[in-house]
């Protein structure tokens, strides 16, 4: 009964939407069948939020509307629930969430342990030759831009949710998209703040 | 013999990290390895496969694939792949080669679609469509990439390629222009074709299907997209649907006036 309730407006909404924009209703159903549920990978990942729909057509995409966005995005962050930003992680932890690309395909078990993938697109120890460019380079993080309350605490934000600084950033909302938890964000945390962690080095 | 040389190169990749200009040497040297596989590509021994399978006997039907239709006539394969996708008139449908062939595979001997869109990479009638892929593409070498968009499907499918292309959705929020659609760009150690221009699509659609030499595999361009969309993390796009052909349309669209130069071998 609820789901019904829920179904009926969103229809309508969804026929309005798309009355005036014949391209977009087109692009929908080809994705409707063109892919399938696999695994975890359910139909449901097809489905875009606001900053996915916004961010695949950054030519149309305001100021205005690019500021909303990552206002709206920049509420969702939670911040350390003890106020510890990194100094209970550990930076051994930290690399290896940053060096796992794992998890959330359908081919991972649900349960899997998922990655941070940080090398696939940043540059973080120095002595490690295997990193993107996606990304700017991290090598040496907190050598190079101190440890200040302000610099800790964007750090986190942008781990726990990129959109909130630049609304169509390439990286993932780690956080706000439940990829790394409290806990592993502040491994990572570690890995970047730490004077022992190799980035620093 | 073969395998000699790779070593050899991966041993002159690694020393060229230890060295002061490490990035520059590792380039270097990654461009020397390239070079090395290309020159003993072990994608032709596939492309030999899907030749002999070509001219086989297969199917209900007991027929060979030899009169083929994949756009230049019935059997004329040579050059027929730097012209497609393209529309076809007898199915009405826009069609990448692995849907077409599965088209011919089942008016001219019987085998089911079905058999190829639920089944398994590289294995039972999907393997046998890989190899013929690798027999087909081998005919274009060398050719320059010349797709038609001037009919209005074709149009169509460009434009919803593109659009999907753009596409940001699941859990990382990412789409395929998240890695390929700037200049220069790596994951890891792997260098990302810019899809979005005539030399970067030209570089990508020009080298698959490929043969790579990481895991010994030959991998056709639906295994590809296969691959780009479980690391995009997205729902499982379908064998030859519709969202896989408009995005090859859209590449091959783009990479138009570049050359063939597939199979290729990869790392």
């Amino acid at each position: 009964m609820k789901k019904m309730l829920m179904i009926a407006p969103l229809a309508l909404f969804a026929g309005l939407a798309f009355a005036d924009n014949h391209g977009e209703d087109k692009l929908q159903k080809m994705i409707q069948s063109s892919f399938k549920a696999t695994g975890q990978a359910t139909m449901d990942r097809m489905k875009q939020d606001e900053v996915q729909k916004a961010c695949s057509d950054t030519d149309s995409l305001d100021d205005a509307t690019r500021k909303k966005l990552e206002e709206s995005q920049m509420a969702t962050i939670k911040w350390p629930s003890d106020g510890d930003f990194y100094k209970g992680g550990d930076w051994k932890q930290g690399h290896k969430i940053a060096w796992s690309g794992r998890g959330l395909t359908w081919r991972d078990k649900p349960d899997s342990e998922v990655g941070g993938g940080c090398y696939n697109c940043h540059g973080l120890d120095p002595a490690e030759m295997s990193y993107g460019t996606i990304g700017p380079n991290l090598q040496g993080y907190a050598k190079i831009r101190g440890r200040s309350e302000e610099i800790v605490k964007y750090t986190w934000g942008k781990i726990y949710n990129a959109k909130a600084y630049h609304a169509c950033s390439d990286m993932p909302r780690n956080g706000y998209g439940g990829i790394l938890s409290e806990e592993q964000i502040r491994h990572v945390m570690a890995y970047l703040f730490d004077p022992e962690s190799p980035v620093n080095k | 013999m073969k395998k000699s040389m790779m070593t050899t190169a991966v041993a002159v990749a690694i020393a060229g990290g230890s060295s002061g200009a490490f990035a520059d040497n590792t380039a270097a040297a990654l461009e020397q390895y390239r070079q090395m596989i290309q020159d003993s590509n072990p994608a032709e021994l596939v492309e030999m496969e899907g030749e002999e399978l070509w001219v086989t006997p297969r199917g209900p039907k007991n027929a060979t694939m030899e009169k083929c239709d994949l756009g230049l006539g019935p059997g004329v394969v040579e050059g027929a792949y730097a012209q497609m996708p393209r529309y076809f008139q007898d199915t009405g449908r826009v069609q990448d080669l692995e849907s077409r062939l599965m088209t011919c595979m089942e008016n001219l001997q019987g085998i089911p679609s079905e058999e190829v869109i639920n089944g398994k990479f590289r294995q039972g009638e999907r393997g046998k469509v890989a190899a013929l892929v690798a027999y087909v593409v081998g005919q274009s070498r060398g050719d320059t990439i010349n797709v038609d968009l001037s009919h209005p499907k074709m149009k169509e499918m460009y434009d919803l390629g593109k659009q999907m292309f753009f596409y940001r959705s699941g859990p990382m929020d990412f789409s395929c222009s998240t890695c390929h659609a700037v200049d220069d760009k790596r994951i890891r150690m792997q260098d990302l074709p810019n899809l979005t221009t005539p030399e970067g699509a030209a570089a990508g659609w020009g080298s698959w299907p490929a043969y790579r030499v990481s895991n010994s595999q030959f991998w056709t361009m639906q295994h590809r997209l296969n691959d780009c969309f479980r690391q995009q993390r997205t729902a499982e796009p379908i064998y030859g649907s519709d969202v896989t052909i408009a995005l090859s349309v859209y590449m091959a669209g783009t990479a138009n006036g570049g050359e063939m130069n597939a199979p290729a071998a990869k790392r």
